[in-house]
């Protein structure tokens, strides 16, 4: 038993079993299982409001979840205390869907400040890692500009330079397609699977952009309605037999997923009289 | 008539019960900010920032306030002193007001109005735009990185605040009284040294203003802290600060008064 479990934590960086998580009365997720392996890119896809900005923060201890467990390179992430935790946050990093960037801050200081706050290099070498990182996503450039001079899109790769600063051992990326444009857009998608490969990363994509993710991620999750649906290569999912699936995946408007928020029947909230 | 009484006495309870909530939300979110503080020692110059920010920066309306507060004593003290024949005690009355009461008071008053103010909207929106969250995810703890330094700056520059406010308005005294008014200034100078008491009166102005700092830069991190993260809950967490800062004040002030010079 100790010994598969061992097996496990080398091949599986992030286990999830039987999540269970509330917000309010509604549960985002009722039951997740999941097993992200290390060197790969692993994307988790839904519609939006599903929870996987949630799930990404359950992964990195932000929140907790009611049950079930979540190990990250063989830690059990909800019983971990704030020094252990933070040690553990050292080795993954998270790249926000709005960037998350220090507002205060030029371009430099903002991919400076994990290296800055971590670790004790002199500011010459400090230099070198941060143009390095910078180049990596295209914008050594742009390093002294403040955060509210970037578009979207350059905000979120400065984001993803900050986030690679320390060199971790996973990155989660947030809807990181959103707000590029095409050209940028190919980069980014090469830059992640670059990054995979080269560093050895492993790769969490949490994401609508079914094209895009699809042609990165090695598997797929698909989550809806707190539950995991299906899941497997790319390949696999495109050709699923599963109407939902096969309506997400290709962005059908019809079909068994709804377009609205649970709620009351259309006509009766109509006939409904005001008061 | 029955189901509204229920009503009202139902969202008292639960206002009861949302202050209790916070208050001891509140109590937490100190302790942890004072855990924070000796870290600091190793990084004096995040300090030296936050002093100038929240210190140096309201150093300007401390000043107009203090000579116009001090300005206004000397000529009222003057036309109510001079019908007793006694306006060469215009400075100790105006030194005493300002050293026991306006000093601390106002100035704590004004300091929650402009650098607690800022703190709580600064702190609120970096929690609105995940700024907060991105630190945490890069395992940097933002109560110790933002919060404790601009607590800690807070509580050291409002009695040195206080002490600027008092010594020139002082001065604002002396120039009315004195220069435009006439009061004999080596009475004026000479009577407020001999009666105003180290230890009585400028040691408990001192206390006073710490105490007001504490709380009002308690008040403004941690409502900044407690934000909802939108632009609503910013603008709102921005003027409880203010009210609750001057609440606060203005009842301590009453409290350490009474304590302090109540001699009962
Ligand atoms: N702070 C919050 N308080 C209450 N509900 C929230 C909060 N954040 C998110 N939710 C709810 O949780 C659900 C999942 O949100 P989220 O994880 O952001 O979805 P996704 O990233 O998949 O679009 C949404 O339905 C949203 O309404
Ligand atoms: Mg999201």
């Amino acid at each position: 038993m100790i010994e598969t479990q061992e097996q496990d934590d080398a091949a599986i960086l992030v286990r999830v079993r039987g999540l269970r998580f509330a917000r309010g009365r509604r549960w985002i997720f009722d039951g997740v299982d999941l097993d992200i392996p290390r060197g790969r890119i692993t994307a988790i896809m839904g519609p939006s409001g599903t929870g996987k900005t949630t799930l990404l923060r359950l992964i990195g201890g932000q929140l907790k979840p009611h049950a079930g467990s979540i190990r990250v390179d063989g830690r059990e992430v909800p019983k971990l205390g704030h020094t252990a935790l933070y040690e553990l946050r050292k080795r993954m990093g998270m790249l926000f869907q709005s960037g998350a960037l220090l507002t205060d801050m030029s371009v430099y200081d903002n991919v400076a400040f994990p290296l800055r706050e971590h670790t004790a290099l002199d500011e010459r070498l400090i230099r070198d890692l941060v143009l390095m990182k910078l180049q990596a996503v295209g914008l050594r450039g742009a390093r002294e500009l403040l955060p509210n001079e970037l578009s979207g899109g350059m905000a979120r790769r400065v984001a993803l330079a900050r986030a690679i600063a320390l060199d971790p051992m996973m990155i989660m990326y947030d809807e990181p397609f959103t707000g590029q444009d095409p050209i940028s857009m190919g980069a980014l998608v090469q830059l992640i699977r670059l990054l995979n490969d080269a560093l050895g990363l492993t790769s969490v994509i949490v994401s609508h952009d079914v094209q895009e993710t699809a042609s990165i991620a090695d598997y797929i999750y698909v989550v809806s309605d707190g539950k995991v649906v299906e899941h497997g290569p790319p390949e696999a999912l495109n050709r699923s037999e599963s109407p939902w699936v096969n309506q997400f995946m290709h962005g059908l408007p019809d079909g068994p997923v709804p377009f609205h928020y649970p709620g009351r029947e259309y006509l009766d909230d109509l006939l409904d009289e005001a008061g | 008539m029955f189901t509204g009484l229920l009503d009202t006495l139902q969202r008292l309870g639960r206002a009861w019960l949302d202050f209790f909530n916070r208050l001891g939300r509140g109590n937490l979110f100190l302790l942890h900010v004072l855990a924070g503080l000796p870290g600091l020692l190793l990084r004096v110059r995040l300090l030296v920032q936050q002093i100038y920010s929240v210190g140096v920066l309201s150093l300007l309306i401390i000043l107009v306030s203090g000579l116009f507060v001090g300005m206004v004593l000397g000529l009222q003290g003057y036309r109510t002193l001079v019908d007793y024949g006694a306006e060469e005690s215009l400075g100790v009355m105006v030194a005493l007001s300002l050293v026991r009461e306006l000093g601390p008071v106002v100035t704590a008053l004004l300091f929650a109005g402009r650098a607690g103010s800022a703190l709580t909207a600064e702190i609120g929106l970096m929690k609105a735009t995940e700024q907060l969250s991105g630190m945490e995810m890069m395992a940097v703890d933002p109560v110790k990185r933002v919060i404790a330094p601009r607590f800690l700056a807070g509580f050291i520059s409002m009695p040195l605040l206080a002490a600027i406010f008092s010594a020139v308005g002082v001065y604002g005294g002396s120039l009315v009284g004195v220069n435009l008014l006439g009061v004999d200034e080596g009475a004026f100078w000479s009577q407020m040294q001999s009666a105003v008491e180290l230890e009585k009166d400028i040691y408990n102005g001192v206390v006073k203003s710490i105490v007001f700092g504490f709380v009002v830069t308690w008040i403004a991190v941690f409502e900044g802290y407690d934000t909802v993260p939108t632009s609503e809950g910013v603008s709102r967490a921005t003027t409880r600060t203010v009210v609750h800062s001057a609440l606060a004040v203005l009842g301590l002030d009453f409290v350490l008064t009474a304590l302090m010079f109540g001699e009962v």
